[in-house]
Order: structure tokens, then C-alpha cells, then sequence
């Protein structure tokens, strides 16, 4: 057993506890949180700054404003309603689509259809507080569905692969894509049975994947090889991470960004305790390039210079790998 | 920098809990296990005598100052009697009053001592005694002899050694002889001696006590020699000479004051009887405590009324539950639902015991989600459906009880003490983890909390530590310091040796 940490200890990867401690109490004040834990919060600032993000069609704050549900979807035939305070993909709905034949019936994005009265149910479920945080009342975003790149189409089963960047103190310091699996219910959260690959910063191209914590190298569902695809636009994904830190003021961020198949990269959401799956994916731990970015920090870097350090020093031919 | 201060705070709390806890347990002698008992003696004295015609005044010598024991309790047994204790010169005296009575009468004293060897009698430093008044020829005798052993001793312990060896000689010179020829018991015989003694000006007295054993059903004081060596007291055998006190001698009183004084009464008599029995060192301890004035005590839980005692014995045990809730989330790595609610479900498991409440707690939980299931088919908003879930739990105790007291098992009552919001929060968050994760999720979750409880629960209802904890409750500050050591801990969970297995090979 102490072997095994020692191991692990050897192979830099960091655990939960040491995350807690040293990454999001010492860089992630707390009342910065309402930044990242508030989606509409998140998706203002983040266009302030600049950053692409999905349209926002409507928010629906009150269970009075319920009603303002079918207004807002109006003759949309794919969109998403979601918590602004949830967390872990509960409670996101994503409608693809309407059924051909009846237009007041919509299709999820696992393909089962829903009558408009089981969106306002959940809708209100929503704004009731259920997905949030200690049953709070929440308020519900409608916003764009995102449609992803053709780039994704073999690897995902139904909904949109998303990339998580890890930025610390404002540099990227490890990214792996999220690929939606039949049993994650077309959402990328890894938990929820997606499949999560690890990406080389330095070139945008996707290593291994893993599925549950085990190494996997096709896709559950597609069968369709991980591995060696290319992230367009990959540059321009890390310097948008790399701006998180000024977006939020957060010190340790995971970032979430989409491609779109129209807009390009957009910032889905940022995440003040990003999870650890990502060594997995990546297949190495994260302590070793943290603490490369502890040593030349100081210098007050502008993000697409930290984005460029890291395609530099992180990427899977430098020496740090 | 940080660390330093976590450090030293951990530090100061654990230093300050166990020298606390030390000094309680090795100086005032707080038992560290709660069957753990002292030995005591009963003692006790009946004074008999026959009543006259007149109002009745009888006046007991009891113990004042006893080396080597500690008085636990006293009090008398005597109908219609006025009781008193009243200091006289020679030390306390129990005092019995009554106006008009007949008959014989038999007045009881009881005292219950135990032994403590640092009990010590602050008693005080004598004057020297003025020289005996003696008549011719007694005095020539006594002259004779002081002059003989003082020419054999240098101070006044060995003059009380040579003293007694003179005049227990076998083979007696005349001048003991003529010194002895008026004392008839061992009593005049110690009394003689102080007289002896006055005469060289060494401050004596006698003293009088019980031998302790198991069981005496009658006995009489003992008689022994007592002298003041300009620091402090020493006892002497007055038949021997040797310095000592018997074993387990308690000294009842001081002087040659009659034992027992009735005014109006005749046929006095006064009788010891003596019974060893066991008392709770707990309590000991706290009467030894409040002798010493120890404000550790006077601010413990025993100063608290009896029912804040209980409850605070059940409260005291929580920072255990919060420990091991820390140790199986931040070392283990075992999820759970919410922060405390494994702790509190383990408190409700208090009166269930464990199995049965596992059991019932997993009945009602599932009950209540399957329940809650078919009330997320009705489109309820949230508030009303927790409400809903709420009454349906209510329900379902009521019906596992009588279900279960019909089939004559009655510790499915027992589910009635379950705090029932619990329950319901447990469902609920259940639930919502259940649809958004699937239902290993929400098992596992459900599992985990469970299990710490579980554990929680047996660590917090091991009796020997919830007596050191009511009895030294300042060991919660080594358990603060543990926790917030804990706090600090950044190494890895047991569950995430499992989780990073795929790193840890080469
Ligand atoms: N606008 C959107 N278009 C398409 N899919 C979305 C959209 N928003 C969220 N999702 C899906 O839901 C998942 C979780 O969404 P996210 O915004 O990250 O919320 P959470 O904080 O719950 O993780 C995403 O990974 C994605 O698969
Ligand atoms: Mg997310």
C-alpha cells in the first residue's frame, strides 16, 4: 500500500486532498466562486472578456416566469435548459431537435422525445433548486445548443465531446477532451461513463483515452480509434483557457470549452475544483508541470504568452513528459 | 509557514488536553476505566445506654484529622434526636439531643473512609508542655527514669524508643516497677507515658484508633503513642516501642477525653463495628478533588445536574463521529452524502443497535425512495414533494412498528427514534443522485454513508471510551489537534491508490 504511493508520489500525480490544500484554498478564494459556480455570471463575464461562448436565448429566474418557457424556445428546434448553479451535468437537458411528424414534441439528445410540459416540469424542477447547491432556488438558462465539429462525429455517441483545460495560475497545464458514451447519456461528464482522452498541448492532437479510470483506445460505442485526432483551432483554445485566470481571478481552473461546428471554440464553463481523471487520460501526473509554472511564475505573462509557454514546455515530445 | 502555525496550534491543544488528563488521572486519581473501585470501610459506632428520667445530652468522639484515609461520608442514624458536630479542643465530637425518652436507646454514628495516602495531617506544632505536676514517690520514679533514658538518647524520637524499651523490659528496674503499679490497661499505660514524657518536656498525647480489616463485628479502639519531635508527629507501639502505625489504622480521636459522654443516661456503652465494602473511584475521586479545592473539578460535567450529564455524554461522543467521519472521508476516501449526516444517523443507530439499525434504516430508506419515485410521476414542485416524501416516512415508521410489535418483535419500534428529517434528506439526496448519476452512483453513496456510520457508531458506543471521554472530556483537544492535523494531511486516499492505479506502474 505504501508502495503504491510512492509510486504514485514518484509519477507526480496529485491527489484530492493535496489539491484541496495546496491548489484551490491557496489560489481559489472563495467569494470568487459565484464566478464560475454561476453560469449566467460566468457566460457574462467571459463575453466581457472577449470570449466565445453559446448564445443565451432566455433565463427563467421564477416559477411565475415558467410560462415565458414556450416564448423562449419559440420555433427553435434545438436548445439546451440547464441550472445556473449545477453541477456534475445534473440536470441539463439538451434538445436536438422536434419530432417530424408532431412539432410540439422535441427530441433529446439520447433520442427519447418529450412533450413540452416535461421540459416546463423539469424547468421548474430546476428553478426549484433541485440540482443546486443545498436545494437553493436556481435560476434555468435556455442557450444554444452547441453543434459539434464533424471532427468528433466518430468518437461520440450522441450529445458533445467537450475539452477540459487545466489552468493554473493562468497557464495551461494539462487538457484532455471528453467524448459522450451510450451510458453517459450523450453528457461528457467522465463519471457518468464518458470516455476522457488525453491531449498533447503542444500540438492539439488527442493521446489514449480512458473509460472508468481503465485505459481505452476505441470508442465504446463507435469503436472508432482515439487516438491521433487533431483539435482545430487548438491555439486559440488554450490562449481562451489561458484567460480564464483573468476572467475569474481563479488560480486553479478547469476550463470547458466546446467546437462548434458554425462558431468554433466555445467556453461551455469554468470549474473551480476540476477533477483529477485528467492524469489518467493524460496518463501522467499533474505535480511536475505545477510545479514548472511555480518556478517561472512572477513575471506577469499575457495569456497568449502563458498559452504559448505551455505549447512549449508541456507538449508530449518536451522533456517533461 | 502555515504548517508551522498548524503544527504548534496542534501542538499547545494536545500538551494542554494531556497534561490535564494527567493530572487528573495520576494526582487526583480519576479512574481510567469505570469499573474500577476503591476499597472502603464502614465504620461504625452505637453508643447504648439506659435513659433516665431527664433530658439526655451524649457526645461521641469521631475522627478529625486521619493520616492515610479520606472520609467519603458520615451521618448518624437516631430517631428523635437533635444531632450536632461540634469542635471541642481535643477534636469533633458528635453531640445527641433529645428532651424526654425511656428506655434502653442506641444512638449510631457511620462513617465511610478509604485509604489515600496523600491525605496528610496538617495538624499543628504543640507548645512544650508544662512540667507534670507529680506526687513524692512517683515523682522520684519518674525523675530516675527520664534522667536514665536521657542519658541513652539524643533527641526525642529515640528518647520515646528508649523510653518504651526501659519500661517494657522484661526485667523491670524498681523505679518502673513503682511507676506501673497504678496502671491496670493499656490505656493508663499510654497515658503514663505522656506523663513521663511531659516530664522531659517532649509534647506526647495519646491516640486512639481501629485497626481496619475486612470484617469486625465488635472492637475497641487501640491505644497508641503519639509525640511532636519539634517538626512533626510521629507514632510510636507503645507496647514495643518501635515507630510505627498498624496497617490500615485509622485514628479515631485524640487525648484521653472520655470516648463517650451520655449526661442523663446510665449503662454507657459504646461499640465499633467495621465493614469493607468497594465504592466507585469516580466518586472518590471527585470527594479528594473537592477536599483539594481542584477548580478542575468544580468545572467538570459531575458539577452539571444529572440530566445535562446524560446528555452531554451522548454530545461529548460526537467529535469521535466527527473524527472518524474525517479519517474515513480524508485518509479512506469513502464517499457519503452530505458532511454530518453519517454522524447523525449513527447517533440515531444509539437506539437501535447496529443491526437492527442498519436494517431498518435501509427498509425505510428504500421504501421511502421508491415512494419518491412514484411521486416524481405526479409533477409535484420540489418544496411540496419533500414535503410528501416527508409524511410518507412518517407513515412508514408508524407501519414497520405495529407491523413489527404484531409479530412480537419489538425492536422495530425502536425505528419511531430515527430523527425522521434525516431520513427524508437521505431520500432525497438519494434520488436526485440516482436519476442525474444512475443508480450505482446513488448506491454507492448510500453505501458509504452506511458504512461510516456504521463505524462511526461503534467508535462512538465503545463504553471504555466514552468513560475516559465524560471523565477527561479536555482529550477532545487532542482530538481537535488530530483533526486539524488531518486538516493539513495532502497525501493520497486509500480509494485513490485504486483510482490512479493505471499511473502507478511504469
Ligand atoms: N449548450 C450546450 N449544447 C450542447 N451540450 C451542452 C450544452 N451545455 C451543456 N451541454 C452538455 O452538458 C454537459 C455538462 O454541461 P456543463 O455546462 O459543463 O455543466 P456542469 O457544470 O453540470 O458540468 C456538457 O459536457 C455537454 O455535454
Ligand atoms: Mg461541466
Amino acid at each position: 500500500m505504501l508502495n503504491a504511493a510512492r509510486n504514485l508520489r514518484k509519477r507526480g500525480v496529485l491527489g484530492v486532498n493535496e489539491r484541496n490544500a495546496q491548489m484551490i484554498m491557496k489560489y481559489n478564494p472563495r467569494h470568487l466562486y459565484p464566478r464560475v459556480d454561476n453560469k449566467v455570471l460566468t457566460k457574462e463575464l467571459a463575453l466581457t472578456a472577449g470570449m466565445a461562448v453559446p448564445e443565451l436565448y432566455g433565463l427563467i429566474g421564477h416559477q411565475s416566469e415558467l410560462r415565458n418557457l414556450s416564448k423562449i424556445i419559440g420555433e427553435r428546434d434545438s436548445f439546451v435548459i440547464k441550472p445556473a448553479h449545477g453541477s456534475g451535468g445534473d440536470g441539463i437537458i439538451v434538445v436536438t431537435g422536434r419530432s417530424a411528424r408532431k412539432r410540439e414534441c422535441f427530441r433529446l439528445a439520447s433520442g427519447v422525445l418529450v412533450m413540452e410540459s416535461e421540459l416546463q416540469y423539469h424547468t421548474s424542477n430546476v428553478v426549484g433548486g433541485q440540482y443546486s447547491l443545498g436545494g437553493n432556488p436556481d435560476t434555468a438558462l435556455v442557450e444554444y445548443c452547441v453543434e459539434f465539429d464533424p471532427i468528433f462525429a466518430e468518437v461520440s455517441y450522441q450529445g458533445v465531446p467537450d475539452i477540459r483545460v487545466i489552468v493554473y495560475r493562468g497557464y495551461p497545464v494539462m487538457a484532455m477532451v471528453r467524448l459522450p458514451t451510450r451510458m453517459s447519456g450523450g453528457k461528457a461528464n467522465l463519471h457518468q461513463g464518458a470516455v476522457g482522452a488525453g491531449i498533447d498541448l503542444g500540438t492539439g492532437r488527442t493521446l489514449g483515452g480512458v473509460l472508468d479510470n481503465a485505459v481505452v483506445d476505441e470508442h465504446p460505442d463507435t469503436g472508432a480509434l482515439i487516438a491521433g485526432l487533431q483539435i482545430p483551432g487548438w491555439n486559440f483554445i488554450l490562449e481562451s483557457a489561458a484567460r480564464g485566470l483573468e476572467v475569474t481571478g481563479l488560480g486553479y481552473l478547469g476550463v470547458d470549452i466546446v467546437i462548434d461546428r458554425h462558431h468554433g471554440p466555445l467556453i461551455l464553463e469554468m470549474n473551480a475544483r476540476p477533477g483529477l481523471n485528467i492524469q489518467i487520460a493524460n496518463c501522467m501526473g499533474l505535480s511536475g508541470r505545477i510545479a514548472r509554472v511555480d518556478k517561472i511564475q512572477g513575471d506577469a505573462a499575457a495569456p497568449d504568452a502563458r498559452a504559448k509557454f505551455a505549447r512549449r514546455e508541456f507538449s508530449a515530445t518536451s522533456s517533461l513528459s | 509557514m502555515t504548517m508551522r502555525y498548524v503544527y504548534l496550534l496542534a501542538a499547545l491543544l494536545t500538551a494542554a488536553g494531556v497534561s490535564i488528563f494527567a493530572y487528573k488521572w495520576q494526582v487526583l486519581g480519576f479512574p481510567l476505566t469505570d469499573d474500577q473501585e476503591t476499597p472502603a470501610w464502614t465504620v461504625e459506632t452505637s453508643v447504648h445506654f439506659d435513659a433516665g428520667p431527664g433530658p439526655i445530652k451524649a457526645s461521641l468522639q469521631i475522627p478529625t484529622l486521619t493520616p492515610g484515609f479520606g472520609t467519603s461520608e458520615e451521618y448518624s442514624v437516631s430517631r428523635n434526636y437533635g444531632f450536632s458536630v461540634n469542635y471541642v479542643s481535643g477534636g469533633r465530637q458528635a453531640q445527641w439531643t433529645v428532651r424526654r425518652t425511656a428506655g434502653q436507646q442506641t444512638l449510631y454514628y457511620r462513617i465511610v473512609v478509604y485509604e489515600d495516602r496523600n491525605s496528610d495531617s496538617s495538624d499543628t506544632t504543640p507548645p512544650f508542655p508544662l512540667p507534670p505536676v507529680i506526687n513524692e514517690p512517683l515523682k522520684t520514679a519518674v525523675d530516675v527514669i527520664v534522667n536514665d533514658v536521657r542519658e541513652h538518647s539524643a533527641d526525642a524520637a529515640s528518647f520515646t524508643a528508649e523510653l518504651l524499651r526501659v519500661v517494657n523490659s522484661p526485667s523491670p528496674a524498681s523505679s518502673v516497677d513503682l511507676l506501673l503499679a497504678e496502671v491496670h490497661s493499656p490505656l493508663e499505660f499510654v497515658k503514663m507515658m505522656t506523663t513521663v514524657l511531659a516530664a522531659a518536656r517532649i509534647p506526647a498525647r495519646i491516640i486512639r484508633g481501629l485497626e481496619l480489616q475486612d470484617r469486625m463485628r465488635q472492637t475497641n479502639l487501640i491505644p497508641w503513642l503519639e509525640i511532636h519531635d519539634g517538626v512533626r508527629w510521629r507514632f510510636f507501639d507503645p507496647r514495643s516501642g518501635t515507630e510505627n502505625l498498624p496497617n490500615h489504622f485509622l485514628i479515631w480521636c485524640r487525648g484521653d477525653d472520655a470516648l463517650v459522654q451520655v449526661d442523663g443516661g446510665t449503662n454507657v456503652e459504646a461499640r465499633f463495628a467495621v465493614q469493607k465494602n468497594f465504592i466507585d473511584s469516580m466518586a472518590v475521586a471527585e470527594q479528594r478533588a473537592k477536599v483539594r479545592q481542584s477548580a478542575l473539578v468544580d468545572f467538570s460535567l459531575a458539577s452539571l445536574p444529572i440530566q445535562t450529564q446524560a446528555v452531554y455524554s451522548v454530545l461529548l461522543m460526537i467529535p469521535i463521529g466527527a473524527l472518524i467521519m474525517v479519517l474515513m472521508r480524508n485518509l479512506v476516501g469513502i464517499d457519503a452524502f452530505g458532511t454530518f449526516m453519517p454522524v447523525l444517523i449513527a447517533l440515531s443507530f444509539r437506539e437501535t443497535q447496529l443491526f437492527w439499525g442498519l436494517v431498518l434504516f435501509t427498509l425505510l430508506v428504500a421504501l421511502g425512495l421508491s415512494i419518491r419515485f412514484l411521486l416524481e410521476r405526479l409533477r409535484l414542485l420540489l418544496v411540496p414533494r419533500l414535503s410528501a416524501v416527508l409524511i410518507v416516512v412518517v407513515l412508514l415508521m408508524l407501519v414497520i412498528s405495529i407491523v413489527s410489535h404484531k409479530m412480537g418483535m419489538e425492536t422495530g419500534l425502536s425505528v419511531a427514534l430515527f430523527p425522521m428529517v434525516i431520513i427524508a434528506m437521505t431520500i432525497e439526496r438519494m434520488s436526485v443522485v440516482w436519476e442525474e448519476r444512475g443508480p450505482a452512483d446513488a448506491i454507492r453513496g448510500g453505501t458509504g454513508s452506511l458504512v461510516v456510520a456504521a463505524v462511526a457508531y461503534l467508535a462512538m458506543g465503545m463504553n471504555w471510551l466514552e468513560h475516559i471521554i465524560t471523565s477527561f472530556p479536555e482529550l477532545l483537544l487532542v482530538v481537535l489537534a488530530v483533526v486539524i492535523l488531518l486538516g493539513r494531511y495532502t497525501g493520497y486516499r486509500l480509494t485513490e491508490l485504486v483510482r490512479f492505479k493505471a499511473l502507478a506502474g511504469d
